[in-house]
């Protein structure tokens, strides 16, 4: 059982807040991905559950136990580098071996160990070889066993894959979600590719100067984003904005269209969809074709809509010119409203 | 101009520079060092090796590189650890710590003269603290061991610097993440000290070590300075052989011996400290 509980945690640096009063939670055996772009504190939060990092206030937990006063090495965790920290003077075998030599674990439970951990990874063939003579992604599966070899209650992963090229990425993603499931353990996976939170994600903590915006499972992150951020941040192309006027009788005016909206006292608000949300024809939102982009499964239009830019994504089959004037249809379930001043969700 | 043949041109000054002045006249050593009177022969090494003089200043020159380079290395261990790890002050602390190594070596010894001759800074503070009624003679003939102790002090003080400059910068080449993986998978300080420093400093343990052998097999001014004839060694004893026996050709025997001493040991620390290529950074 680890349960990671991250309570009031803020990090300064000199006069830089990187982490202000960060509160999060991950559940024993969770996948828990921070997201975010580079800057906001991501890796910061990793490094202090790790141990790495002291924090300059605020608690960590492990498994239930106060670890923040605790050097790295005594809080159960492995960990997983960015740039692998693959030993060079180590053999793959003495590298996986690492922290179990440290334990001082009798000769036969390491052999056991590196062996069932560099067959999971694939890389039983190498254990003889050195740093030097792996590829980028063969080293990576070193990093990785040498995490799985500790049997660690928590694994944490600062940026695993950024370093691989995609189609490498794309591969080791699925085989770290089965590997890491298969492990139970607790997870933290620091990255700032969305693709990759959404795919390994039990839950996506997406962070933002510092701050948390929004934790929630990815589909929930994506459908109804917490803040205007989350919303501009996932999602590729990401959600559209456009200003809305306050109308008659609570409803709403975006771009030519009443709908019904929240109620605000504000007499600005923003009116929010996904590219993919949008309908052309009928009754919608004016907009001008500006670019088309065939993408094979769908087309994707960038438009002017009341002068700012809009993405939609339509049916390939959708015959439009550049130039044509359109009316894009939003769904209504989809739609999400933002407070300018705030930018949270209404 | 072709530009594969450039650098080699850009080298040729240097190289015609060292064969005449470094490889001519080391031949010219050798010769004389094998002939006596335009006749080859063994007799100078002979000569060198049947003075009475002779195993005494081995052993001396062999006792103070055995004492003083491992006192060295490991001051430079200790003294480069505590520097890359400081945040602030780090050039400050590296500039303080290798003011030594602006000094020449006879100065060094002079100043250690100063430190302990029958009126040095020693015997003024001794006397003056009331631990001594009359200044006491530290270097002088019967006390041998303090004359080495002294020779073996200025010589830690003169050369320690260079170990650590170079250890310094060898320990910047070990990127953090090693450490932070260590750490994580469970090293104490001291075990990351002999599992990823030491290892991954070889390369700049190689240089720094032999650099300082061979210096300290060169050892003389110190020595003179201090010991006088006290405590002969190898390179005093060639200096005796060149200008006070007027025989050089003992003199270049002597000399070669010193080198041959020389590329021994560097063989070996090439050997022992050797990172197979593909363990390398």
């Amino acid at each position: 059982m680890a349960e990671i509980a991250i309570k009031g945690v803020a990090k300064r640096f000199g006069g830089f807040t990187a982490l202000h009063q960060v509160d999060l939670t991950i559940a024993d055996q969770e996948f828990m991905v921070l997201l975010g772009a580079s800057g906001c504190g991501k890796t910061t939060l990793l490094r202090i559950v790790a141990g790495l990092e002291r924090p300059s206030q605020g608690e960590v937990w492990i498994g239930g136990r106060r670890v923040d006063h605790l050097p790295p090495r005594e809080r159960g965790i492995a960990m997983v580098f960015q740039n692998y920290a693959v030993f060079p003077h180590l053999s793959v075998f003495e590298n996986i071996a690492f922290g179990l030599r440290m334990k001082k674990l009798p000769q036969q439970e390491v052999e056991r160990r590196v062996n069932r951990t560099a067959e999971l990874m694939h890389i039983e063939q190498l254990l003889k070889r050195y740093s030097g003579q792996l590829s980028g992604g063969q080293r990576q599966r070193v990093a990785v066993a040498r995490a799985l070899a500790m049997e660690p209650d928590v694994i944490l992963m600062d940026e695993p894959l950024s370093n691989l090229d995609a189609l490498l990425r794309l591969e080791m993603r699925a085989e770290l979600k089965g590997v890491l499931a298969a492990s139970k353990t607790t997870t933290i996976y620091v990255t700032h590719d969305q693709v990759e939170a959404m795919s390994l994600a039990d839950r996506i903590a997406v962070m933002h100067q510092g701050r948390i915006v929004q934790s929630a499972s990815p589909v929930e992150v994506y459908r109804n984003p917490a803040a205007r951020f989350v919303g501009s941040f996932i999602g590729n192309p990401p959600m559209n904005f456009i200003p809305a006027t306050k109308a008659e009788n609570g409803s709403w005016t975006v771009a030519g269209l009443t709908l019904s909206g929240p109620k605000s006292d504000k007499p600005r608000i923003e009116f929010a969809i996904r590219p993919e949300d949008v309908d052309a024809g009928g009754e919608g939102l004016r907009a001008t074709v500006r670019v088309i982009e065939p993408l094979g499964p769908h087309t994707l239009v960038t438009c002017d809509v009341e002068g700012g830019l809009f993405r939609a994504i339509l049916d390939s089959n959708a015959s439009v010119q550049v130039g044509d004037d359109l009316r894009l249809a939003p769904k209504p379930d989809r739609i999400r409203w933002f407070d300018p001043e705030t930018t949270n969700a209404l | 101009m072709h530009g594969k043949a450039l650098p080699y041109l850009l080298l040729m000054p240097a190289t015609l520079f060292l064969c005449i002045f470094f490889l001519y006249p080391f031949a010219l050593v050798a010769f004389e060092a094998v002939t006596r009177d335009g006749a080859f022969t063994f007799d100078n090494f002979r000569t060198m090796a049947g003075s009475w003089k002779f195993p005494v200043t081995v052993r001396n020159t062999l006792l103070l590189a055995a004492i003083v380079v491992p006192i060295q290395l490991t001051m430079a261990l200790l003294m480069a650890s505590v520097v890359s790890r400081l945040e602030t002050g780090r050039s400050a602390a590296l500039y303080v710590f290798a003011i030594p190594l602006g000094i020449s070596d006879l100065a060094a010894g002079l100043i250690w003269l100063a430190i302990f001759d029958q009126s040095g800074f020693l015997n003024t503070l001794l006397s003056s603290l009331g631990v001594v009624d009359r200044p006491v003679m530290f270097l002088g003939y019967q006390s041998k061991l303090t004359i080495f102790i002294a020779v073996a002090l200025a010589e830690i003080w003169r050369a320690t610097a260079i170990m650590m400059v170079i250890l310094v910068a060898g320990m910047g080449l070990i990127p953090k993440e090693y450490y932070e993986a260590a750490e994580v998978f469970g090293a104490s300080p001291w075990q990351r000290f002999v599992r990823i420093t030491l290892p991954l400093l070889r390369p700049s343990l190689q240089t720094a070590i032999i650099l300082r052998v061979i210096l300290a097999f060169e050892v003389f001014a110190v020595v003179a300075a201090l010991g006088g004839t006290n405590l002969p060694v190898l390179m005093g004893e060639t200096y005796n052989w060149q200008f006070t026996l007027q025989d050089r050709n003992v003199a270049a025997a002597s000399a070669l011996l010193i080198l041959a001493i020389s590329i021994g040991f560097t063989l070996f620390f090439l050997r022992v400290l050797r990172v197979p290529k593909e363990a390398r950074i």
